[in-house]
């Protein structure tokens, strides 16, 4: 069977999210070893265009499934029509960024289809009696588990930043196949009223290559903008541990943590942040950890790669004037 | 025999440590310092019905048994002993004697808001010239027409100036020394009742401690509680029940002080290793275990026999004067283990030590258990 | 109106985890609580409940005998009853067994309603749910944050990537309970009482006319292990600008990652 690995390309207005051309770079490498061709799906409205630049990360072929119902993600609209193909087409494996929109869509996809699926996983390994092995943190990263799915696809959600992407090559070409989306009344029950977007000029937390995070030693919400004007010197992202989300200094979309967001960047910087197991759970695959806290037994340290004992409150604006200098 | 509580006082336990650890936990330091009585905490520990664990349900109460008073006065000593103490005397002092001596009418107007906690209870048996000793009472109640006419004053009294009802002492005739007591239900802001002095205290320093004097305070017949002369009896009876709300306190603040001293002997590296690591620690930690082991199977066992309805007198006293003593001895290890550190206010070791001492004093000192304990022994 | 809660008790989120010596996560002396974002689905329900006179809650859950103290809890919480599928033949339940078997119980009950958390903290897939909703042929709403219902429809919104997005569906739906929904209750002591007095019906598989054989999971675990322990790196010393001078160069010339 030759019936290769899919990609699912999220795209939003036209952009695609870093994490599907990760999925496209890495699952070139996998495509390769199993010599099966690499196959991006695009779902959406105008979304041709994206055709060229998928193929530039090393899709052998794009399928494009456009419809007016596909305009904005909706559960029910995004999963008849990826069902339909994949019905269709029968891909032995596809890989879906775990975002927002991952996370809705890939299991109500492998419900339909009658198979498993594997969440949020940080490894994807080939493996010769059930296609893939995927290795997934549980208990929010304090172990692992190798998972195989017992038929195909085989689906998973990949983690955002496990893979690095490829350098493009525009001169890359891929066979772009059209398909109608046909989608069941049944799926267009749930009607989107809103979308709010807050603009921010950050990188989103979950696919942030650098997080600056500040804990119980912010002291107050008044003080964020010392650790904001940090990310935007470094082009990071801002974050917070549970104690400052509960104690109602920053909202919990910043929450990094086991009952918060899981991160994984190469840089994570934690300011006033003690490192309570419940944190580290959300943050322990960070590449490179710096920890910045006025108590020498903070728990942080024991992890951390770099480690400064002293006032935050001095150290980030100081840090922060450094990378300036360095440009 | 079994030692197993049930799935109910296992739920019990984690709901007030939840409670305690994030409600009572972050304010428990700052409250002591200013010495600010807990009345928000006070109303939500009421919410989730733990003013009247052991009333009954047709007042309001929670119905559940002495154990699982035991075991919320307990919780909330581990982490905020005012706390503790605050919800002891409301209903082991304030509100068990109408439950157990009230009439029908007595409870339905008095019990039902103290079960619930809509009102706080307090208690007044102590006076300058009555401490350990109630037959030194002063504190007159005199008989005329429809009503008593109640003068003179009380000091030390938990929950005072925040209690909504009083169940108070008062001699009605002197001859008759300790059969001429009388107990009385007095409200607050009855004319002439009003509150002296507030104790500034070495320990639980945010529980309210105020004198209370009354002066031609006259309340109607219907408030004497028991019968005339009944008035000592009821007070001791309330203070046998009593001793397992403080026993269980002196629990809890050892448990505390004990988690802490754990936690940072586990944490503090000294010499190359874990303070844990030292067998002197060990032997420390291993000592404060036993008692605090031993304690709670005392307290526990009051609290059983309370819920029996079996004498309690013996055994109260007898968790009441160990865990005392253990919460006074676990506490200054405590502080101990946590060195310079555990002298600071930085961490509540201290706080723990301070709020230990009143154990082996209130409800009966540590002296007069042995003397009920011995009369015990004696009579049998 | 009919609210279904569906529940799963986890390990506390304080918990160390350690694998036993045949290789599978080790559950002894485990503190074992509601998952967390369960709690939040029950706060839901109770909270609809008491605005809707009439309402019922009732928690539907698949687990060993041990799930039945967190059940106790959700029930102390306020739920009016609850199922419990345990089964001794069932053995490693996958996320498509789960669903499949929650899916049967609840198509034997009355609902209007299905509350779930997003994700339990164990597994952490965040798939049952959506997957139950497939099953009964239910629309759902994924990672809510707030809920309202007006007659047959409820709006939630959601949590996206960089914001939020409003969603309207015609009631029954499933939604999932995002951190932040509301502020779940404490069981009180009366509740904790009456919990012992509620209805938990605990079903096999031969009850909802099913059997392990006839379940066939969709993905199995091969193995478990731990992360390799991160050990403490370099501590830098100095003045603050000395400090922060060093770190900003270690980042860029040694860890290279700035």
């Amino acid at each position: 069977m030759a019936n290769g690995i899919w990609i699912f390309i999220e795209q939003t207005k036209g952009e695609i999210r870093k994490v599907s051309l990760e999925l496209l770079s890495q699952g070139r490498i996998l495509a390769d070893e199993k010599g099966e061709p690499l196959t991006a799906v695009i779902l959406g409205k105008d979304i041709a265009p994206l055709a060229d630049q998928v193929a530039s990360y090393g899709a052998d072929k794009v399928i494009v499934i456009e419809d007016d119902k596909l305009t904005d993600y909706t559960t029910g609209a995004y999963t008849s029509a990826l069902n339909k193909a994949a019905q269709k087409y029968e891909p032995n494996a596809i890989l879906i960024g775990n975002t927002a929109i991952g996370k809705d869509l890939a299991p109500r996809l492998a419900q339909r289809l009658g198979v498993g699926l594997a969440s949020d996983v940080t490894g994807v390994t080939a493996d010769a009696d059930n296609y893939f092995s995927f290795k997934r943190p549980i208990y929010a990263g304090k172990a692992f588990a190798e998972v195989v799915e017992t038929q195909t696809p085989a689906i998973a959600t990949v983690r955002p930043n496990t893979f690095p992407v490829a350098a493009p090559d525009a001169s890359k070409k891929a066979e772009v196949i059209t398909e109608t989306a046909e989608i069941d009344p049944a799926d267009l029950r749930a009607i989107v009223k809103d979308i709010a977007i807050v603009a921010s000029t950050r990188p989103d937390l979950i696919e942030a290559n650098i997080i600056v995070s500040g804990g119980r030693g912010m002291k107050g919400p008044e003080n964020y903008v010392i650790l904001e004007a940090l990310a935007d010197v470094i082009g990071a992202a801002v974050g917070a541990s549970r104690a400052a989300v509960d104690a109602g200094w920053i909202e919990q979309k910043f929450q990094v943590g086991q009952t918060g967001k899981t991160v994984s960047p190469t840089l994570y910087i934690a300011a006033g942040i003690s490192g309570a197991i419940q944190h580290l759970a959300g943050m322990g695959s960070s590449k490179v950890i710096v920890a910045i806290n006025k108590d020498p037994e903070a728990n942080i340290f024991t992890l951390a790669d770099y480690g400064i004992v002293g006032d935050l409150f001095e150290i980030v604006p100081l840090l922060t004037e450094e990378f300036k200098k360095l440009g | 025999m079994n030692f197993e509580l049930t799935e109910e006082h296992n739920m019990m336990r984690e709901m007030v440590r939840d409670f305690a650890e994030t409600e009572a936990g972050p304010g428990a330091e700052e409250r002591d310092e200013k010495e600010e009585f807990p009345l928000d905490l006070w109303k939500k520990a009421a919410e989730l019905g733990l003013a009247g664990v052991t009333f009954p349900e047709e007042y309001g109460g929670v119905g559940a048994d002495y154990i699982s008073y035991a075991i919320t006065v307990e919780e909330l000593s581990r982490v905020d002993p005012s706390l503790g103490v605050t919800v002891s005397a409301h209903a082991s002092l304030g509100s068990n004697p109408i439950n157990l001596f009230g009439t029908p009418e007595q409870k339905e107007k008095y019990l039902s808001k103290l079960a619930t906690g809509e009102h706080m209870g307090a208690f007044g048996l102590t006076e300058s010239m009555a401490g350990s000793d109630a037959s030194g009472t002063r504190t007159t109640a005199v008989r005329e027409g429809d009503e008593y006419i109640i003068n003179g004053s009380k000091i030390f009294i938990t929950n005072g100036y925040y209690a909504d009802t009083y169940v108070i002492t008062a001699q009605m005739d002197k001859s008759k020394g300790n059969k001429g007591i009388a107990a009385f239900i007095i409200e607050k802001g009855t004319p002439g009742f009003t509150f002296g002095k507030k104790e500034k205290k070495m320990g639980i320093r945010a529980s309210a401690t105020y004198e209370l004097v009354f002066e031609d305070v006259h309340i109607p017949k219907e408030n004497l509680l028991g019968e005339e002369g009944q008035g000592f009896k009821i007070a001791m009876v309330t203070l046998d029940y009593g001793r397992i709300g403080i026993a269980s306190q002196a629990l809890g603040i050892a448990q505390g002080a004990y988690e802490q001293a754990l936690k940072y002997s586990k944490e503090r590296v000294q010499f190359g290793q874990t303070l844990s690591q030292f067998q002197v620690t060990q032997f420390k930690l291993a000592d404060m275990e036993i008692q605090i082991e031993a304690a709670r199977n005392l307290v526990y066992k009051a609290a059983y026999l309370a819920g029996e309805h079996q004498p309690v007198s013996k055994a109260a006293a007898i968790a009441k004067v160990f865990a005392a003593e253990t919460a006074n001895k676990v506490a200054t290890e405590a502080v101990q283990i946590l060195g310079g550190y555990g002298y600071t206010r930085d961490y509540p070791a201290e706080r723990f030590m301070r709020d230990a001492k009143i154990t082996e004093i209130y409800e009966g000192t540590s002296e007069i258990q042995r003397i009920v304990i011995a009369s015990h022994i004696l009579k049998d | 109106m009919n609210i279904v809660v569906t529940l799963k008790q986890t390990f506390d989120t304080e918990a160390k985890i350690a694998l036993t010596s045949s290789g599978s996560i080790d559950d002894n002396g485990v503190k074992q609580v509601i998952n967390p974002y369960d709690e939040y689905a029950i706060e839901e329900a109770l909270k609809l409940k008491e605005a809707n006179e009439g309402s019922e809650v009732t928690l539907v859950s698949v687990g060993g005998a041990g799930t039945e103290s967190a059940i106790r809890t959700a029930l102390a919480m306020g739920a009016d009853q609850a199922v419990l599928v345990s089964d001794p033949t069932l053995e490693a339940v996958d996320e498509l067994v789960a669903a499949d078997i929650l899916a049967k119980a609840i198509a034997q009950i009355p609902y209007d309603i299905i509350l779930s958390g997003r994700i339990a903290v164990d597994d952490g897939s965040a798939q049952v749910a959506v997957r139950l909703a497939e099953a009964l042929g239910l629309p759902s709403v994924s990672s809510i944050q707030k809920l309202e219902i007006t007659g047959q429809s409820a709006v939630a919104t959601r949590d996206i990537d960089g914001g939020s997005e409003t969603i309207e569906v015609p009631l029954p739906a499933v939604f999932t309970a995002q951190k932040g929904l509301n502020e779940p209750r404490l069981p009180g002591m009366k509740g904790i009482m009456a919990a012992k007095k509620k209805e938990l019906k605990v079903l096999t598989l031969a009850d909802l006319e099913t059997s392990a054989a006839a379940l066939n999971a969709g993905s199995k675990v091969t193995s478990y292990s731990l992360p390799t322990p991160r050990s403490a790196g370099k501590i830098i010393s100095g003045e603050p600008a000395q400090q922060a001078a060093e770190l900003a160069k270690l980042l860029r010339e040694e860890a290279k990652v700035i």
